[in-house]
């Protein structure tokens, strides 16, 4: 048995001496792991970190066997994102959310196209800290591919399409400002990048810059898959998110200090 | 053929790094040829060493006396803190005799794999030292992993705003390295940290 794919390295646990059990996103065989002899070497060390893309040939005498990995790199993402705390705990983060919700060996092209465009837009030094709905975005698309989708279109009460303000925790559908307004304690916010209006009611939004606005809409956005990710994926199976993702998300709000007022 | 003694022994060779079965054989059966110029004085030093060598408080080092020899040595500078993983990387830096502060020795890196968090490392025997004063500079000289600059990161946030210059490692090319065989990663590190001559 033997195959050839695209991956992206998730992690690398140290095997014995020198070897190196190595966990990739591969575009068309899924999580998959595999071994990687002489892992440990300064040669193969640097491509063995998580968030790199690598093309991957694994071989195995039977197909359920864990098998061995060639790596040749691709792109060194850890590298170029080592510099910015922000960008490598948002790296981080989406390995260790990637590899512990996909099922091994199951495809999720759509994950792994996501999980590529989002190493693509961390290379984008002109987004600055718009990066992270990239993140958000792909975090939605993990849930949907693991049959979570969120419904973000139209309101679930009134069917309106406009004002759209709210996400339900408990439907995944998004919520209409006047419909929602009652509820607005119980209810969370739907960015505005998602389609949403961005802050909630009442929060006197004409306070706050676009720089504001826009990390408010991110922290609300990384809340809302967060929350879902934690009661639909990691919760079922009786864990918590993973703590590069708690880190993520803390480094992020604690980014900058504005109080969001909500 | 099954010898007690013999076999336990080869069992905790073989535990060893860089030992299997096969190589803790020979290694035994080459102490028990050479049972008095070699197995006693081993055994000894094993003795001696796992009796009398402690971790620093301090600095996490492993020596002989507490504090230890490095954070007692007056002739370097106290008011500089290398921070490094482990006590490997301390006696790496020592060999290249290029550093004449102070150590601090984490105990490992974050991992989200393995489970480590901050209060698994030796992070807040570090702040208590710059809090204590007369610290002027601390090197983060973590290893350029994703876990390490993780760490490094961590630490710099812990220590931001005590009056405390921070600095790292420089990540390029290493000395005898030819551009044409570096990796990618290492060649944009090095771009990116080029100085001017």
């Amino acid at each position: 048995m033997d195959w050839q794919d695209d991956g992206i390295i998730l992690s690398a646990r140290r095997h014995g001496e020198s070897g190196v059990i190595a966990v990739l996103l591969t575009e068309n065989h899924g999580r998959h792991a595999g071994m990687v002899r002489g892992g440990t070497s300064a040669t193969k060390r640097g491509i063995l970190q998580p968030g790199n893309r690598v093309r991957a040939e694994w071989r195995g005498r039977l197909a359920e066997h864990l098998g061995a990995f060639a790596l040749d790199p691709m792109v060194a993402t850890a590298a170029q994102v080592m510099d910015s705390p922000l960008k490598l705990a948002g790296l981080s983060a989406a390995a260790a959310v990637a590899e512990q919700s996909l099922p091994e060996r199951e495809p999720h092209p759509r994950v792994y196209d996501g999980f590529a465009a989002l190493i693509t837009t961390l290379g984008m030094e002109e987004l600055g800290i718009a990066w992270v709905a990239a993140y958000v975005r792909w975090e939605l698309g993990l849930l949907a591919d693991l049959g979570f989708g969120l419904e973000l279109e139209s309101c679930a009460a009134t069917g309106t399409v406009e004002q759209l303000s709210y996400v339900s925790p408990r439907s995944g559908r998004a919520v209409s400002r006047s419909a929602g307004a009652p509820y607005h304690d119980k209810l969370l916010c739907l960015p505005k990048f998602l389609g949403g209006t961005g802050l909630a009611v009442g929060d006197g939004q004409q306070d706050f810059d676009e720089d504001a606005k826009l990390r408010h809409d991110l922290a609300a956005g990384l809340a809302l898959t967060g929350y879902f990710l934690e009661t639909h994926v990691f919760g079922v199976h009786g864990q918590t998110s993973p703590p590069a993702r708690a880190r993520f998300v803390e480094r992020f709000n604690r980014s900058d200090t504005i109080s969001w007022g909500v | 053929m099954s010898n007690g003694d013999i076999d336990h022994l080869m069992r905790y060779l073989a535990r060893l790094p860089g030992l299997g079965p096969r190589s803790a054989r020979r290694a035994v059966l080459h102490l028990l040829k050479r049972r008095e110029s070699l197995m006693l004085p081993l055994i000894e030093a094993l003795k001696q060493t796992a009796e009398t060598v402690v971790a620093c408080d301090n600095c996490g080092n492993w020596d002989n006396h507490n504090p230890c020899a490095v954070c007692s040595d007056h002739r370097r500078d106290a008011a500089v803190i290398c921070v490094i993983e482990d006590v490997s990387d301390l006696w790496a830096l020592e060999r290249a005799a290029a550093f004449r502060g102070h150590y601090h020795v984490l105990g490992g890196v974050l991992s989200a794999l393995d489970g480590v968090g901050p209060e698994d490392l030796n992070i807040d025997r570090l702040v208590a030292r710059v809090m204590d004063g007369n610290i002027r500079e601390v090197i983060l000289a973590m290893n350029a992993t994703v876990d390490g600059q993780t760490t490094a990161h961590y630490i710099a946030d812990r220590l931001a705003g005590r009056n405390v210059e921070i600095s790292r490692l420089a990540h390029g090319v290493p000395v005898g390295g030819e551009l044409d065989y570096l990796d990618d990663g290492t060649l944009a590190q090095a771009l990116k940290a080029r100085r001017g001559v």
